[in-house]
């Protein structure tokens, strides 16, 4: 039963849409007519926490975890978030890093440290073969509405995907409410068209 | 065309494919979506309940009288039911009934990672547990033709990593059921002594027969692979262990109890070495050893936590079973700040936890998004322990003679849930416990479900049951109503309220952010006049955070509130000593 499956971590802070960016993955995997599965869990419905999504595509998936060190495209959409989960990512994968700091009580009331943002870049820098590093926020604010953010990372993962743009949008309006379909569609092209590949 | 669907939304549409007519629950993670996609079908009876025992019932009922019923729980809220399902095992029931237990290995939400194969095999009757989303959905059609075959309820298992993954399903019409006459037969559902001694023989044999029927069913499948190695595996851990083992021989079963003894032997049989891989409790691996087989299983792979494929391969390769792989394995990043689940900025529960623990009272919790008023900065909480625990482990530390004064406290729903017999107690036997209800009419940490102290039900409006008034009609004397807000009552209520010598209930309104506006902008820091004091940051907002700017004198950093948090609720401006808090402008009603 061995089967190529492409890999997919989505990692963030509850209330940055990690669960809703992680869906519209798993669906245009399945509209290119591969089996998916994907994971995660649900419940703790405060804001605040850390969040993860696994999504899987293949000709035949069978566990719905991604294994650790397995990861082919890693969807970081926090900074500290992108090294809690990068053991996940497989020497030589492919970051997409949101370069958005949220910073967790546990350094306000305690002795816990934010990592500065330059251990950030040389840590996935080590595990990554290719680190795409954009400021998704920034991106999607200009573009008319700072939510729409998770359109942007995805437009920057698709450039590595051999999946059809139109694929993409078609799942990405299915996914978002009507009013919000041009800005997230103006957000994916515009992760697509920028060069965001960082140097080491 | 497949659709992808979680193994909840699969179960509801499973139920829906198999004529279910009436389906209840209490919501509860990993199992609360099933209810929640039930509801989306018309043609369904569906409802929150008070409790599981009471969606148990109700769904036992509805069997009687001839409908195919449905009740769905978290893995503890099968321990709350468990007494109907004992009961509903004698009866059997009319039209079948299917019981999804949701278990959570790994305790993503929840208080403990019972394993309830175990109550399968307790309660004598039969347990399916699928592998992903199209055997969830197949799994209760399934249940129920078993449910009617064999006159027994069907318990089908799910764990966290089957009710939540996603996968793809074929989607079928509905069956059409017609509804079975009801017959009055008190010898069958009418569980006095001696008709439940008539009863238990007919369990033994339904369990004999169900056995011969896991030897023939196909949920149970031998999937022939490399010899040296024989896999047992059920659920999640079957996909974790195909992963890991992708040539090995497996025996995967669908049903998890009871256990198809004969074809365990023939597979021991075709292979050198057997393995049982399965989370949590070595249930399938003690069966199989009573066989006489040799096998191996929680010597390997470990008993606590949820399973994952590296678990799976890490466990297996320690144990020589596999050779080690280059790639995997941890990372060193160096220190991760953590980032637990927090009470969210505006919540009204931060304000009651914030006097209860300046108060240094004992704080006896219970089950709810106020759980975490156990941690770090507000560690305010001593104990918790199940739903409803709070108010009887508070009568039983002050009989005891607790040093300290101690109060309890539980949400609305919880209240409702598991709260009143506690209660009913506390005024029967005049224990003067002071039970707090924070009151944010909503059912928070599982996705905001409406209870009867909202009155919104799965559907939308039913009844509000006010609690001061339910308290008062118990006999309570002492009940005071307050807002969350209102720090300085809060504190002054409850120093009365646990001076008293009779039983005191207060309840306290408090604001859920996802149901209710504080109508005021954002509050800003007055940099100025910020020295870094650190009494802000105690709070535990998320809101607030430590900013680049340092107090000259103190060299501690000013606090900062993110605008974009920040959700004007206006704690941190009662808990500031300096003034140095900008209030929110009140919001204008639109």
């Amino acid at each position: 039963m061995e089967t190529t499956t492409t890999n997919f971590l989505l990692a963030g802070v509850g209330g940055q849409g990690t669960l809703l960016a992680s869906d519209i993955v798993a669906e245009v995997g399945l509209h290119t007519g591969l089996d998916v599965k994907k994971s995660e869990v649900h419940g703790m419905s405060q804001r605040g926490g850390a969040v993860t999504s696994h999504v899987r595509w293949g000709t035949r998936v069978a566990s719905p975890l991604c294994e650790m060190g397995k990861v082919d495209f890693f969807i970081a959409q926090e900074m500290l978030e992108a090294l809690r989960w990068l053991a996940y990512l497989k020497p030589g994968g492919t970051i997409v890093l949101n370069k958005q700091r949220w910073v967790p009580i546990s350094t306000t009331y305690g002795q816990d440290i934010y990592p500065a943002e330059e251990h950030v870049m040389a840590t996935v820098s080590g595990r990554a073969g290719k680190v795409l590093a954009l400021d998704a926020i920034a991106i999607s604010e200009e573009l008319g509405n700072r939510r729409a953010a998770n359109s942007v990372l995805l437009g920057a993962l698709s450039t590595h995907l051999d999946t059809a743009v139109e694929e993409w949008l078609a799942v990405i309006e299915k996914n978002v409410p009507q009013k919000h379909k041009e800005v997230n569609r103006q957000c994916f092209l515009a992760g697509r068209e920028g060069d965001w590949s960082y140097k080491k | 065309m497949k659709t992808l669907m979680s193994g909840n939304e699969a179960i509801a549409r499973g139920a829906w494919e198999a004529g279910t007519k009436v389906a209840a629950a209490y919501p509860g993670t990993p199992s609360t979506e099933i209810l929640q996609n039930v509801a989306l079908y018309k043609d369904i009876y569906s409802e929150w309940s008070a409790n599981e025992k009471v969606a148990l019932d109700l769904a036992i009922g509805a069997a009687y009288a001839g409908q195919r019923a449905m009740a769905a729980m978290k893995h503890v809220g099968l321990n709350v039911a468990s007494e109907s399902l004992f009961y509903s095992s004698y009866t059997g029931l009319n039209a079948g009934l299917v019981i999804i237990s949701a278990d959570d290995p790994g305790m993503h939400s929840s208080q403990n990672e019972q394993d309830n194969r175990h109550f399968a095999r307790f309660a004598k009757v039969p347990m399916l547990e699928p592998t992903d989303s199209q055997e969830a959905k197949d799994y209760v059609r399934l249940a129920f033709d078993l449910s009617e075959q064999f006159d027994t309820p069907v318990l089908i298992r799910t764990t966290t990593r089957t009710s939540h993954a996603k996968s793809a399903v074929e989607l079928t019409d509905r069956a059409g059921v017609e509804k079975r006459p009801y017959v009055k037969n008190p010898s069958k559902y009418a569980m006095i002594p001696g008709f439940a001694k008539m009863r238990h023989p007919v369990v033994e044999e339904r369990m004999k027969k169900l056995k011969q029927w896991a030897e023939e069913s196909d949920v149970n499948s031998i999937e022939p692979g490399d010899h040296s190695i024989g896999i047992i595996a059920c659920g999640a851990a079957y996909q974790y262990a195909r992963e890991v083992f992708p040539t090995a021989s497996f025996l995967k079963l669908g049903m998890v109890w009871p256990l198809p003894e004969g074809k365990i032997r023939e597979f021991a049989s075709q292979v050198e070495k057997v393995y049982v891989v399965e989370e949590l409790d070595p249930f399938i691996e003690e069966n199989v050893r009573q066989l006489g087989i040799a096998v191996e299983g929680k010597s390997i792979f470990p008993i606590l936590d949820e399973l994952s494929p590296e678990r799976v391969r890490q466990s297996a390769v320690k144990a020589g079973l596999l050779p080690a792989e280059a790639n995997g394995g941890a990372l060193d990043v160096g220190p991760l700040a953590k980032r637990p689940p927090v009470l969210c900025a505006g919540c009204g529960h931060r304000d009651v936890f914030w006097i209860l623990r300046k108060m240094k009272v004992t704080v006896n919790s219970d089950i709810g998004c106020y759980a975490l008023g156990v941690m770090p900065p507000l560690d305010a909480t001593d104990t918790i322990g199940c739903m409803g625990a709070s108010i009887g482990v508070a009568m039983g530390m002050r009989i005891a003679g607790l040093e300290t004064s101690n109060v309890a406290v539980l949400g609305d729903s919880t209240f409702f849930h598991a709260g009143l017999p506690a209660l009913a107690d506390a005024v029967y036997n005049q224990t003067p416990v002071v039970t707090i209800v924070v009151d944010n009419r909503t059912t928070g940490m599982t996705g905001h479900q409406g209870n009867p102290g909202s009155g919104r039900t799965l559907h939308g409006k039913g009844k509000d049951i006010d609690i001061a008034a339910v308290a008062r009609g118990m006999g309570v004397n002492h009940v005071v109503s307050v807002d969350a807000r209102d720090l300085k009552d809060v504190e002054k209520i409850i120093r009365e309220a646990v001076k008293l010598n009779e039983p005191s209930v207060i309840v306290i309104h408090s604001i859920c952010v996802f149901e209710e506006h504080h109508n005021r902008e954002e509050y800003t820091i007055i940099a100025e006049d910020c020295n870094g004091c650190t009494l802000c940051f105690r709070i535990g907002c998320p809101a607030i955070s430590k900013s680049e700017e340092l107090d000259a004198k103190s060299q501690r950093p000013k606090a900062w509130i993110e605008p974009s948090l920040c959700v004007g609720c206006g704690l941190c401006f009662d808990v500031c000593a300096h003034q140095a808090i900008e209030p929110g402008r009140e919001k204008v009603p639109a």
